[in-house]
């Protein structure tokens, strides 16, 4: 019965959303106020109902209700709580209804914290955020419908993929969502814009918090899945340039682009069209990423859904929104003029350089994704495109942001100086490239590429203290040090962030260019050398999980005859599923990773036993998570909350148009 | 695209084995070093977008040991290289090549940056040489905005 009524709540609330689609429009069109403000409780209802469908179907695996297809097809009774809650989402059906629970909830929350926007303006962001839920919940109910009953309920259902019964990727699905369906709200608020004929400081400063917050999701997503890719594959690697992972990548480039550029629309009036391109595009990307993943277009480790009735479905999303907001933009852009005056050298034009960049890298992700399939159907050629082109294509970007970010942050705004700007940043230059020739003289092996990513990283984190420690401004160095604490948190956000993607540079170059790795077969009680430590592997056991079997090792690390750690990597079978996983045992440390997973019994007794040594692996997730911290005190700045309140008090809206 | 559907059968029939077996490991360092090159610019035909070297499938084994026999024979790494793809087609590629159409590939990145930093600098000179909007930048309708407000 719950089921039918979730399903009936997702059918209501589709009713909702379109009308809360036309009303609205309507009523700012004509300057109806009723037919505006009823977006607001609408808004509300329809998150109301969609939650409510949700839940009904976490409750039905919950309780592992298996008349329900979707539990017996990704659930099993033996599977711990928390990948029954994770289950609902880690398969087509019920992805989708998250996808559409946090469209809605995206849209209340513009209903709820938008209290201070323009009537007509929230009105029309409402019904665009609408038609976007509507036309995800017809994809939903017509194609996907996660609440299909089965005529003869079996007794027990055929299990989560055993890869997805992980804390780590149980919840990267939820974050990257957040930060897909973010996206949709700066789109939504770009094509009311477009709409209203009006761009200014203000509406650069409410589209911003909302790109902010899709952006840290992302951040957080992409991490959070990376990481995963690190323990769980089994060999380390953290990033596979896999169509789904460009998926995520490109709308995080534009996001990050956009975040920047509305920075220049408030506090510049300058920009506009571009940044409203930036934040129909920056969904354009992230409704692509939906389609490569659901379509199965372009085959890889994540497609759950290899249907081609669905990949046209969102194809026709795709084409439908793109389509009309890129001719609205077309037909509006003319009237967004530019305001501000800047000289070339200026925080403007940094901030130009800085969104050619992230855009212009983000198109060529784009190409190497779906250049396999350009040229299969143009050329008759099938061909790979794979990690060798992704890197040597998009790392000049990364190396250029980075060598410009220091300048181009610490650049005063409309006109600046450079060598004035250079003075403090010489120093600093000087140094981090000194560093970086150090270690070039002291490493091993010719590789360039720790030495540049150590002395970009270093710049870039440098360059960011000198920026935070400039804005206290002059004076004795008691009185800047006390200033520091009063400091916007914006700026605090921006210094959190740019050291963040620092950290992440060096990290990723010494991650990748001093790993090492030692294969071979070990025989119980016997010990080798790796890396300074002496490894010896005492035992291997089968051991029995709640829903699989496993092969553990058990390998002491010693150095200098001290016990530094004791390992357990795993194999383990999932019968039910009838899937191996490798569970790889990490020593976590913070100059390096001691990586080990176990591998197959040999003839002559032993074991195969890999071991890697992953040097500095764990500044890189703590550099996301900086650039994520970042994100959220830029998030959390007096401005967004000031203007929030000063506009509560305004009597009346401004009329449309 | 039959040949890939026989490799998505193999890889449903193959028992799960592991990325490069301590068997595989080559004496000679030099000549391992090289092998494990090759093998991270060759795709496992059956694997959605791993490279031979990192691949579990028995297929990615066999060509990983084919790699090793041409280099063992004497074989440089281009001969290696063609030898395979000779086989297996240029879908194994990692890296694309750079003839006929997938010149397009290789140069858009450049072109795309030349044609955008060129955009971007004519936008910003656009900018430098506009005139200064009225002073205030404020419509009348904003100025009587302005009024209300600090009335209030």
């Amino acid at each position: 019965m719950i089921i039918e009524l979730g399903h009936f709540a997702l059918i209501l609330a589709f009713a909702v959303a379109l009308a809360q689609t036309v009303i609205p429009l309507v009523g700012a069109h004509k300057g109806w106020r009723d037919w505006m403000v009823v977006a607001n409780p609408m808004a509300t209802v329809q998150f109301l109902l969609v939650a409510f469908s949700y839940a009904a179907l976490t409750y039905s695996f919950l309780v592992s209700d298996f008349s329900v297809k979707l539990v017996v097809d990704n659930s099993h009774t033996l599977k711990p709580f928390i990948y029954k809650i994770s289950g609902v989402w880690g398969n087509h059906e019920g992805s989708l209804l998250l996808w559409v629970l946090i469209l809605a909830l995206f849209g209340a929350s513009a209903a709820w914290f938008g209290g201070n926007l323009p009537a007509s303006l929230q009105a029309r962001v409402l019904a665009v955020q609408s038609g976007i839920t509507a036309a995800f919940m017809a994809f939903t109910i017509f194609t996907s419908n996660p609440f299909t009953r089965l005529a003869f309920p079996p007794f027990d259902g055929t299990d989560l993929n055993p890869l997805l019964q992980d804390p780590g990727l149980a919840f990267h699905p939820p974050f990257l969502y957040l930060g897909y369906v973010g996206l949709s709200m700066a789109f939504s608020f770009a094509v009311a814009a477009l709409i209203e004929g009006r761009v200014d400081a203000a509406w650069g400063r409410w589209v911003r918090p909302w790109t902010l917050a899709a952006w840290v999701f992302l951040t957080i997503g992409i991490a959070t899945g990376s990481w995963w890719a690190y323990y769980e594959l089994g060999w380390g690697g953290f990033w596979f340039w896999d169509p789904v992972e460009n998926a995520s990548l490109m709308p995080w480039l534009f996001a990050a682009a956009l975040l920047h550029s509305a920075i220049v629309v408030e506090k510049r009036e300058t920009l506009k069209s571009w940044t409203i391109l930036l934040a129909i595009l920056g969904f354009g990307f992230s409704l692509m990423g939906t389609f490569i993943v659901r379509s199965g277009l372009l085959t890889s480790v994540h497609a759950f859904a290899m249907d081609p009735e669905r990949g046209v479905f969102i194809l026709m999303i795709l084409a439908g929104f793109m389509g009309g907001a890129l001719t609205l933009f077309a037909i509006r852009a003319p009237v967004l003029e530019a305001k501000g005056v800047f000289a070339t050298v200026s925080r403007e034009s940094a901030l130009v350089v800085n969104n050619v960049l992230l855009a212009v890298s983000s198109f060529v992700i784009f190409i190497g994704t779906m250049w396999p399939l350009v040229a299969e159907m143009l050329f008759d050629r099938v061909l790979s495109v794979g990690p060798p082109f992704f890197n040597m294509a998009f790392t000049p970007f990364m190396v250029a942001l980075a060598m410009v970010l220091p300048i181009g942050a610490m650049l005063p705004w409309k006109r600046g100086n450079l060598s004035r700007t250079m003075r403090p940043l010489w120093g600093l230059a000087a140094f981090s490239v000194a560093m970086g020739a150090l270690t070039w003289a002291l490493q091993t092996g010719n590789s360039p590429l720790v030495p540049v990513g150590l002395a970009l990283g270093l710049w870039v984190v440098l360059g960011s203290m000198a920026d935070v420690w400039a804005r206290t401004g002059r004076g004795a160095i008691g009185n800047r040090v006390k200033r520091l604490g009063r400091l916007p948190r914006a700026d605090w956000g921006k210094f959190t962030a740019h050291t963040g993607l620092g950290v992440s540079v060096f990290a990723v170059a010494a991650l990748v260019g001093w790993e090492s790795e030692d294969i071979r077969v070990v025989q119980i009680g016997e010990s080798f050398e790796k890396g300074g430590y002496t490894l010896t592997l005492t035992s291997v056991d089968r051991v029995q999980g709640p829903n699989y079997v496993s092969t553990m090792g058990t390998l002491e690390a010693h150095r200098d005859g001290r016990l530094i750690t004791t390992l357990q990597p795993e194999k383990r079978f999932y019968p039910i599923a009838g899937m191996p996983t490798t569970e790889a045992a990490i020593d976590y440390k913070i100059h390096r990773d001691l990586y080990i997973t176990l591998g197959d019994p040999q003839d002559n007794g032993g074991w195969a036993v890999r071991t890697y040594i992953k040097p500095f692996a764990n500044w890189l997730w703590f550099g996301c998570f900086l650039m994520a911290m970042g994100g959220i005190f830029s998030l959390s700045d007096r401005r967004y909350r000031i203007a929030a309140g000063a506009e509560r008090t305004r009597p009346d809206a401004v009329p449309a148009e | 695209m039959f040949r890939l559907f026989l490799a998505a059968l193999a890889l449903a029939l193959a028992s799960p084995s592991w990325a490069v077996q301590p068997d595989e490991i080559l004496d000679d360092p030099v000549l391992e070093s090289r092998a494990r090159d090759i093998s991270a610019g060759l795709r496992c035909l059956v694997c959605r977008n791993e490279s031979i070297d990192e691949s579990n499938a028995e297929l990615a084994r066999d060509m990983r040991l084919l790699v090793r026999e041409r280099l063992v024979e004497g074989d440089s790494n281009t001969e290696v290289m063609s030898f395979i793809v000779e086989r297996y087609g240029e879908y194994v590629l990692l890296r694309p090549t750079t003839d006929g159409a997938n010149i397009i590939l290789w140069v858009a990145a450049p072109v795309l940056f030349l044609i955008s930093i060129l955009s971007a600098g004519l936008y910003l000179r656009r900018r430098e040489n506009a005139p200064e909007p009225s002073k205030g930048g404020l419509s009348a309708e904003e100025e009587k905005r302005l009024k209300e407000l600090l009335d209030d």
